[in-house]
């Protein structure tokens, strides 16, 4: 789950990473309000789930009032890549000295926590990585976490004068702290200045919380924002769905991860192009075949849907079942494909053909059927 | 003869009682492995569907003599028993269980570090080696006896390769399910070792995804150390960078991860890679008419190889072979092959329902 940059900065300050004041606005006049408070020069910053905000206009500093009033009335309600802005962060502009750069990933390779420090800071640390490797600094964390010593060895790569060197490295290994004690798998902060004064501030928080450490953090899994979120794939999750939005016109709904990905591909092999990705799991309860079909005919976009199930331990009649009983709950006339093979697939198809629909055998066969219907339905 | 598991192998179900545990105990009990053992905490002394449930894994371990142990409890109690497995020194420990967070992966991977135990998984459907012993949720009634090994990271995917391989009269060695996750325990290297010194295996096919590094580490292992023909298959060709399709591990992040990346790597290696899954059976047929044929480049080093697989059960590998798979253990992980020891007895079942010959047209 990625947090927003404020979120994120909530869960610094908790931790003792020094972090500007700020705070959040909906709408330009309390944007207005909150700088009165915290002073101009100000920033006002979109808060969306992507990258890239800076370029694509989304962060301002303001010197007026007037001039906060425009630029937050600009930025809430653009659409950054996609994600429509409804809130921004507004927080009192710092005087940077040095821009630097530190972030914590999983590497699976060694599975182990990666720390990676950079004294270019304030730009895409993918492109320092490919542009410039030798300023990054790449230190695997154990299970004692980010001891002092490695940590101020970390900071010396980042500004050698002590005084400075001393906030960094205590603020690498508070953010080795909350990478753990957090569950997350991403803890980034860019930038991270020094400022003319030689005070240390991140400036920037992104942080991901592992989806699967959520249960154990009720409190970041209240953070979540469903407003950002495609609608498709908030009520997936609920339904306990693995659901991805894609762009194409062929809607896919799949029992396995691998095979959903692999129905995906294959559509786009033979010519068709996949409206997204879906995993019904390994159960075959007729309310998730619902809620996927509910989903996928909402949907403009999707002219055919593609039903691929291999039936091991989901029993292929009982699909079949929660499919028919979900086209009588929601009536679609959505032309549909399937593909049944496996456990109980003579029953499946018994089922469907006393309601007149056959299933194919063959994947392949079934996924150039699909295409063909699509552009029947076009 | 077949790796990890075989008609020997013991096995025992920590998580026993639960809905999972005890429909799949039964089905494995039905495939006809040897499910010596059960496991739940409060429930010893009782019995699911005739087996002996036990409240420790030590204690089962001391009744029952089990070597392998497959783990169906809920993710939040997946860490613990993992760490039960392996403090009763499981030599061979299988992790169902999805949904694990990665910190308790990644404490298990440091614990598991120096260990004897092996760990396939979590997130998995487990291995099998057919008419053998199936550990895990895979149905077994696709699966045939035969001598093509198969690793995956996935679970239904590879259900759909493995029955397009027994339909083409491919039988096969062992399936390894390694798991959806970032962080699992056996990789495609381990898998790969462990196939290249299996004389029961001919060819080997890999099932990767989006995400990782793993299947590039494969085929820079395969260049090196491995003689047998491998197949590669990449999912997640059309998946959009930062999404997580479904697997833990199945994602593009920072450009990297790419099944594109994966797919050039392998052909790089000298690795066909079937565009969809339906070209597999062919690429392995292919692959082992030529190595069969002579003249072609590689014969040397292959057909040693091939001498050694067709002797007998205790044949040397050949030099390349052993240092092959002596270098993997030692830069990979330090873990001991916990091969099944007694399934040599039944080479010459495994022999006669030998795959790759069929397809010959």
């Amino acid at each position: 789950m990625n947090l927003h940059e404020h979120q994120g900065k909530e869960l610094f300050r908790a931790a003792g990473i020094p972090v500007p004041p700020g705070e959040v606005a909906r709408t330009a006049e309390e944007a207005v309000a909150i700088a009165g408070r915290l002073g101009y020069p100000a920033v006002v910053k979109a808060q969306v789930l992507i990258g890239g905000r800076g370029k694509a206009g989304g962060v301002k500093v303001v010197r007026t009032p007037e001039e906060m009033a425009r630029e937050a009335g600009r930025i809430l309600g653009m659409d950054i890549r996609g994600h429509t802005v409804h809130k921004v962060l507004v927080t009192p502009s710092a005087e940077i000295g040095l821009e630097l750069y530190a972030g914590i990933v999983l590497d699976r390779k060694t599975e182990t926590p990666l720390l990676m420090a950079s004294p270019a800071g304030g730009i895409d640390i993918e492109e320092v990585a490919r542009s410039t490797p030798e300023k990054i600094l790449r230190l695997h964390l154990d299970q004692r976490g980010l001891p002092d010593y490695r940590a101020r060895a970390a900071a010396q790569f980042l500004d050698p004068r002590w005084e400075v060197r001393k906030q960094l490295a205590r603020v690498l290994v508070r953010l080795a702290r909350v990478y753990r004690e957090q569950d997350a798998s991403l803890a980034e902060i860019n930038p991270l200045v020094v400022t003319k004064k030689g005070e240390v501030w991140a400036l920037d928080a992104k942080v991901v919380i592992d989806d699967n450490a959520l249960d154990r953090h009720p409190e970041l899994a209240e953070m979540r924002d469903l407003g950002a979120e495609d609608p498709g794939e908030v009520e997936a999750r609920e339904r306990g769905l693995s659901y991805v939005r894609l762009d194409g016109t062929i809607g896919c709904v799949v029992n396995g991860a691998g095979l959903a990905m692999a129905t995906m591909d294959l559509i786009q092999y033979h010519g068709g192009k996949p409206a997204n990705f879906l995993d019904i799991g390994g159960s075959s309860n007729p309310d998730k075949v619902t809620a996927a079909m509910n989903i996928l005919t909402r949907d403009s976009r999707v002219r055919a849907v593609l039903f691929n199930i291999f039936g091991g331990i989901t029993r292929c009649d009982d699909v079949a079942r929660g499919l028919l009983t979900a086209l009588d709950r929601i009536g679609t006339k959505t032309p549909i494909v399937i593909r049944l093979t496996g456990t109980n697939e003579a029953e499946a198809r018994e089922l469907l053909g006393a309601r007149g629909m056959t299933a194919l055998s063959d994947m392949d066969e079934a996924v150039r059927a699909v295409i063909a219907r699509a552009a029947e339905a076009a | 003869m077949s790796i990890l598991v075989g008609r020997g192998s013991r096995v025992l179900v920590q998580g026993i009682t639960g809905r999972d545990g005890s429909f799949h105990a039964l089905q494995m009990k039905e495939y006809g492995t040897k499910v010596v053992a059960g496991v739940t905490p409060g429930k010893g002394g009782t019995k699911v569907d005739g087996i002996p449930v036990f409240d420790s894994v030590e204690e089962a371990v001391a009744r029952t003599k089990a070597d392998v142990s497959v783990i169906y409890v809920p993710a939040a109690l997946a860490q613990d028993a993992i760490y039960e497995a392996v403090d009763a020194e499981v030599p061979l420990v299988v992790c169902i269980t999805e949904g694990i967070p990665a910190r308790d992966m990644i404490d298990v991977a440091a614990y598991l570090k120096g260990k004897s135990t092996r760990l396939i998984g979590p997130n998995c459907p487990g291995l099998i080696s057919p008419g053998q012993c199936k550990v895990g949720i895979m149905p077994g009634f696709i699966h045939s006896p035969g001598r093509v090994g198969l690793v995956s990271r996935s679970g239904t995917l590879t259900y759909e390769v493995v029955w397009q391989l027994t339909r083409a009269g491919m039988g096969q060695s062992t399936c390894i399910g390694i798991g959806g996750d970032p962080i699992v325990g056996t990789r495609f290297v381990d898998a790969l070792a462990l196939f290249q010194a299996d004389d029961a295996t001919d060819a080997i096919v890999l099932i990767g995804e989006i995400g990782g590094t793993d299947e590039e580490d494969a085929a820079a292992l395969i260049e090196r150390h491995v003689s047998k023909p491998v197949v590669a298959f990449i999912a997640g060709q059309t998946a959009p960078p930062g999404k997580r399709m479904g697997h833990a591990g199945a994602i593009v992040s920072g450009g990297a991860g790419t099944a594109q990346e994966k797919m050039a790597r392998f052909e790089r290696a000298g690795v066909p890679v079937a565009k969809v899954p339906s070209e597999i059976p062919g690429l392995i047929a292919n692959a082992l008419r030529a190595k069969r044929r002579p003249g072609l480049k590689l014969v040397g080093a292959r057909s040693r190889a091939r001498t050694a697989s067709s002797a007998k059960a205790k044949a040397r590998p050949t030099p390349r072979t052993k240092s092959g798979a002596r270098k993997v253990s030692a830069t990979m992980k330090p873990k001991a092959a916990t091969q099944a020891k007694p399934s040599t007895r039944k080479r010459s079942s495994a022999r006669t329902a030998r795959a790759g010959r069929s397809p010959r047209r």
